[in-house]
């Protein structure tokens, strides 16, 4: 498990041209935010989607997920590679209440 | 890195960011957080039901309870700068049954004894308030100065402010061990080496336990498991924090439009131990069991996602929040038994103030980590 000092210096945040860049749709976050969400100090894929809820909507995360890592990763001048994805969490697909309720018995 | 501080605080949750903020805040200006885990919040910070409740809270830890939500919460999002969707619009606590509506009041008897303004009402006035409730329910204790708040942005936002006031935050760390120098606590031990500070807090959750016991201090606790589900986006319906009588099932909806529900099956006390906390195929379903029961209408409300976590259940059902004689330097606060987020922010302003050696806002005396004593 990596040892990451969250005091290293990023530099100073640099606003860039397409900031507004929808990145997470469902959840509507933009890269700006991601990448200002990394200078506030949140070096890891968990922590970006607990402050920005990017990956935490209908999909959770199956389309926006990579392409958070690589801003992130390129914010931290690290490798993609290095970062943790988020956990996955079931259910894999929206599930109705009424419906996920059938599933095992209740005691009797 | 650097391996020495004024103080080390062991455990990077909402409890030991909120009270490096609040050190920070108070011009303490040399703060190490070490956090054994890869994430900042990542223990029960991240993974509560985000209730920020005064009812049905024990005596022992009420008054700090009320003292947060009096002075604290309600400035919070502006103090932290995030968004920590405090919303204070009451707690309903639901009967179906006879039998519940005593249980509600004695809990309702309880808080009043201690100042707390909660009342019993009845199924009618139940619906006026949550008019998506079943007639099914016949009575609630309402207590109108309860609320929730988002666990994720608060415990976030307590780290990031206290990473801007300079606080020194190291992630992937496992504390093993501390240690005495000349009867002083002085060392805290790590696979990465030996830092050293004058002040030592530990508020790492259950694992504090394994850490406080290098120095022969226990705190009587255990770890148990609590499982939630959060449901997609709806159109607003009700703002209060709800719970029952029977505790099938608690949650709210928080400002997004997703409901968090947390419930249990009643067997989460022997469930297997596999090192993280995972959500089992029985928990989401019971608790949508339950909800259902109460709110027919969220039947269609479709399942996201579903989590789990653990508390560090104490044995008398109230947090350790405290200085250690034997170990001058040591403070403790750990066995939070699930009420240490809506009191988080109140632990760590106390618990800065502990630590500077100034009064704390309300007496703590009742949370002293020695009250554990045989009962012949």
């Amino acid at each position: 498990m990596a040892v990451i000092d969250r005091s290293r210096d990023l530099g100073p945040f640099v606003p860039g041209p397409d900031d507004d860049l929808l990145i997470c749709r469902c959840e509507e976050v933009t890269k700006g935010e991601i990448r200002k969400a990394v200078h506030e100090g949140m070096f890891t894929m968990t922590e970006i989607r607990r402050y920005l809820r990017s990956g935490m909507g209908l999909c959770q995360g199956q389309t926006c997920s990579r392409l958070v890592k690589g801003i992130v990763a390129r914010e931290l001048k690290i490798s993609p590679a290095a970062l943790e994805p988020a956990t996955s969490r079931a259910p894999m697909r929206p599930v109705e209440m009424t419906v996920l309720g059938k599933e095992g018995k209740a005691r009797s | 890195m650097k391996n020495t501080a004024d103080v080390i605080i062991v455990g990077g949750g909402i409890i030991g960011c909120a009270t490096a903020y609040y050190l920070a805040k108070s011009g303490v200006r040399d703060i190490l957080v070490l956090e054994a885990s890869p994430y900042i919040g990542n223990g029960g910070s991240s993974r509560n039901g985000g209730g920020v409740r005064q009812s049905g809270r024990d005596p022992r830890e009420l008054p700090l309870a009320m003292w947060g939500i009096q002075n604290l919460w309600p400035g919070l999002s502006e103090e932290l700068g995030v968004d920590t969707e405090y919303t204070q619009e009451g707690n309903l606590r639901l009967g179906k049954t006879p039998a519940h509506l005593k249980i509600l009041q004695g809990l309702t008897d309880r808080a009043v004894a201690c100042g707390l303004e909660v009342r019993m009402i009845d199924g009618q006035e139940v619906r006026s308030i949550n008019p998506f409730l079943t007639d099914e329910v016949i009575g609630a204790s309402w207590c109108p100065t309860d609320g929730h708040a988002n666990p994720l942005t608060t415990t976030l936002g307590f780290y990031k402010k206290a990473r801007e006031l300079g606080v020194h935050f190291v992630t992937g760390i496992p504390v093993t061990g501390l240690k005495k120098v000349k009867g002083r606590l002085r060392k805290v031990v790590t696979p990465e080496g030996v830092f050293e500070g004058e002040k030592v807090l530990v508020a790492a959750g259950y694992e504090s336990r394994a850490i406080l016991d290098t120095v022969d201090i226990d705190v009587p606790m255990v770890k148990s498991k609590v499982e939630a589900l959060v449901t997609e986006a709806e159109p607003p319906m009700f703002k209060q924090m709800l719970g029952t009588a029977e505790a099938d099932f608690y949650g709210h909806q928080t400002k997004h439009g997703s409901f968090v529900f947390g419930g249990h099956t009643g067997l989460e006390a022997c469930e297997k131990d596999n090192g993280t906390p995972i959500s089992t195929s029985q928990g989401a379903p019971c608790t949508c069991r339950g909800i259902m029961k109460y709110f027919p209408a969220l039947s269609q409300a479709k399942i996201v996602r579903s989590w789990a976590g653990w508390l560090d259940d104490c044995i008398d059902g109230v947090p350790v929040m405290s200085p250690v004689e034997e170990v001058p330097g040591l403070f403790i606060a750990c066995a939070f038994t699930g009420h240490g987020f809506g009191i988080g922010p109140a632990a760590g302003y106390s618990l800065a103030k502990m630590i500077l050696g100034e009064e704390t806002p309300v007496d703590l005396e009742p949370l002293r980590y020695n009250r554990f004593i045989p009962e012949i």
